[in-house]
């Protein structure tokens, strides 16, 4: 609410509507009763999520004392236009409206937040025979011990304390990572790997692009000295686009194992890119940007792994692939977009399918890249049907078992 | 002069625009509290037609401006017109005149370009400006266009500040390709343009094919719908349905199912894409045909 007062000058800049409401008061002509009803029903669509300011609340009251309010089917509409401001807002406004104004009080649905109340979530069963015994060390709830050391940046001298550990744990199979200590160190690592990532693509767009004309408004201003002869030309470079990053995390039970780290990661990136989007699936897909943007990262994490639990079974990597190309792919996709696919590859699905929602993602965005948390074991050859299928539209595969993998990834980023 | 609800509706009708249920109060209240209309929907809707046709309600000029990656103010805003100030340039230094007068004289309002944005601000009569597909623009110009739409004045560096003489109707719509701010969004009132039900969509044919017979249009409205049902990359908007309905009447034909051969061929009016063209078999559009006709 303070936050919604401090903004209302500032984007309210209408003086002739408060002049007019206080002139013919129609703010005040409303009986008492109506007001508080009113104030009722902006705190039932703000709890429900709608942003709703004071300015919005203000301009209700001038609605409601208006010639609109007489016949309650226009006031339906007129507040819907008012209040809404997302699809998703639209679409749940008439039933919020409805319970509201015809029925009594409608009991206050929340929206969703933290996960203060989340059942504590037992250590998952492994049930893959190739899975080395130590790896079953890793519970999903040691998440939550090590969030403190996670969230205060590697400054300086943190960092040049553990710059040998680090250096190890590079290097280390993240399944083999079983100290929470250590767990802790590896995310922050994770989530700093990510900023570095962005910083550097950055820097690197801005050296390396020669695309430049001439800005003719400052050359003008600069040669009336000169008698308008263009001797000295400002120049102008072309803005650059950021590269923006779409990642989709397999979650199903045979990456169960990595899937802690990459959740991280996944946090990482959408906290540092300024353009990523964030999908998590195994039997389907979920868009978990919105629950990434958390600033929180404990709650975000955890918000988010427990998503990732919701599953036995195996993974359709095709059929989640064709949700995204159906129903988020015209939204998240730019020509600038890189898909970062995290899956082992085993799909349980249809090959064909799996092999056309690749293609028609192909021809969408600028590049794909898979990277496989298998690739780092010895012997490994893609040989699971899924991955067969993947192969030919893929532009980078490569390994992400360790957290070297990872950053090895940065410079071919940097080169899109 | 603003007009009543009932006035709007009155006269969207007149101009030959087939409103949705609500529209006509969401125009109201943008005269009424004086706030930008955000319009969101599926790609071809309708929603550029809106605002067409809030322009042709008010009897207003209707100025229109297409949102672009990159786009930048000199685009949106105004610009300097280059090549007469180089002559005027020339012409003044060859009189004798200083730089320092030379520079007032080009840099003022006889030498600025009105783009979009400023010709909005600047007319007798209030405009309406339709600020379209405003995702495609960038973050930064979204954040400039705020700043325009609540303080409603711009500020020319070598110029000063131009008020507006005049507030316009501004209508913004959005493919949701890009999420709008949070800010503007709120600035906002907003309304949501769904795909025209069936009977809507009939008048629509039958507004905008002149002689069209109702039967034909009604049926070709149930037809669009079948098919926006099936699992397509591209959904067919309304600018697709009234071609195909041309095209029907253009080839004389009175009922879809006499001539299923014609149907799957003129479907190509509707079927934008060489995937959906071979999803879309004889078999399937005979299906169609079928549960509609």
């Amino acid at each position: 609410m303070m936050g919604d007062l401090q903004e209302v000058p500032h984007l309210r800049g209408d003086p002739a509507l408060v002049s007019r409401l206080r002139r013919d008061g129609s703010g005040e002509s409303l009986s008492a009763p109506a007001r508080r009803r009113l104030a009722g029903f902006s705190r039932t669509l703000r709890n429900n999520g709608f942003r709703i300011g004071l300015a919005e609340a203000q301009d209700a009251l001038a609605i409601l004392a208006s010639p609109a309010a007489i016949q309650p089917a226009l006031l339906k509409p007129a507040l819907r236009a008012l209040f809404c401001a997302t699809h998703s807002d639209w679409d749940r406004f008439d039933e919020i409206f409805d319970a509201f104004w015809r029925g009594r009080n409608m009991r206050q649905r929340q929206v969703l937040s933290g996960t203060a109340t989340a059942p504590h979530v037992p250590a998952r069963r492994i049930a893959e025979a190739h899975v080395p015994q130590e790896a079953l060390g890793l519970p999903d709830h040691a998440e939550r011990r090590n969030d403190d050391s996670a969230e205060t940046p590697a400054d300086g001298r943190g960092r040049r304390e553990g710059a040998s550990r680090t250096e190890l744990l590079t290097a280390t199979d993240l399944r083999h990572i079983v100290d929470p200590d250590e767990i802790a160190a590896t995310h922050a690592l994770t989530v700093r790997l990510a900023r570095v990532m962005r910083v550097r693509l950055v820097r690197r767009e801005q050296i390396r692009k020669r695309g430049r004309r001439l800005d003719l408004r400052r050359t003008i201003h600069r040669n009336i000295s000169h008698g308008g002869t263009l001797l000295d030309l400002t120049w102008r470079r072309r803005k650059i686009k950021p590269l923006r990053l779409v990642v989709l995390l397999d979650a199903s039970g045979s990456m169960s194992l990595y899937t802690a780290f990459f959740v991280r990661f996944l946090h990482g990136v959408v906290d540092a890119f300024r353009e990523a989007e964030a999908f998590v699936f195994h039997t389907r897909l979920a868009h978990v940007s919105p629950s990434l943007r958390d600033r929180d990262v404990t709650r975000a994490v955890e918000k988010l792994t427990l998503m990732a639990q919701g599953i036995g079974g195996g993974t359709r990597i095709g059929d989640s692939l064709a949700t995204f190309n159906r129903w988020h792919a015209r939204r998240v996709i730019n020509s600038r977009t890189a898909v970062m696919i995290v899956s082992d590859g085993y799909d349980t699905g249809a090959p064909s399918q799996l092999s056309e929602e690749m293609r028609r993602l192909r021809r969408r965005c600028k590049k794909i890249m898979w990277l496989n948390p298998l690739i780092g074991w010895r012997d490994y050859a893609p040989q699971a049907r899924g991955m067969q299928a993947a192969l030919p539209y893929i532009d980078l595969f490569a390994p992400a078992h360790n957290l070297a993998s990872l950053a090895a990834l940065e410079p071919y980023l940097a080169r899109i | 002069m603003t007009l009543k609800r009932e006035e709007i509706a009155d006269k969207l009708t007149a101009v030959g625009y087939v409103a949705d249920h609500d529209i006509a109060t969401a125009l109201w209240l943008m005269d009424f509290l004086k706030r930008p209309l955000l319009l969101e929907g599926e790609a071809g809707v309708g929603k550029t037609e809106v605002g067409k046709a809030l322009a042709a309600v008010h009897g207003a000029e209707l100025i229109r401006l297409q949102c672009y990656e990159g786009l930048d103010q000199n685009a949106a805003l105004y610009e300097w017109n280059y090549q007469r100030q180089l002559l005027a340039i020339k012409a003044r230094e060859s009189i004798g005149e200083n730089a320092d007068a030379i520079e007032e004289h080009i840099f003022s309002e006889k030498y600025l370009l009105e783009r979009p944005l400023l010709a909005a601000i600047r007319r007798d009569k209030p405009p309406v400006l339709l600020i379209d597909e405003l995702d495609r623009a960038d973050e930064e110009f979204e954040a400039f266009l705020l700043e325009l739409l609540s303080d409603f004045q711009v500020s020319v560096p070598e110029l000063g500040t131009i008020k507006a003489t005049t507030i316009p109707r501004v209508v913004l719509t959005s493919n949701a390709t890009r999420e709008l701010s949070d800010a503007l969004r709120r600035r906002c009132l907003y309304h949501y343009i769904d795909f025209p039900d069936v009977d809507r969509e009939a008048k629509i044919i039958l507004t905008r094919v002149p002689g069209i017979d109702a039967a034909l249009a009604l049926q070709v409205a149930r037809m669009v719908a079948a098919v926006r049902k099936e699992d397509l990359r591209k959904v067919p908007g309304v600018a697709e349905t009234l071609d195909w309905a041309a095209t029907l009447f253009g080839l004389e034909v009175h009922d879809l199912r006499q001539e299923p051969e014609a149907i799957y061929e003129t479907m190509i009016c509707l079927l934008k894409t060489q995937e959906d063209r071979a999803r879309m078999t004889r078999e399937v559009s005979g299906r169609l045909l079928g549960k509609v006709a």
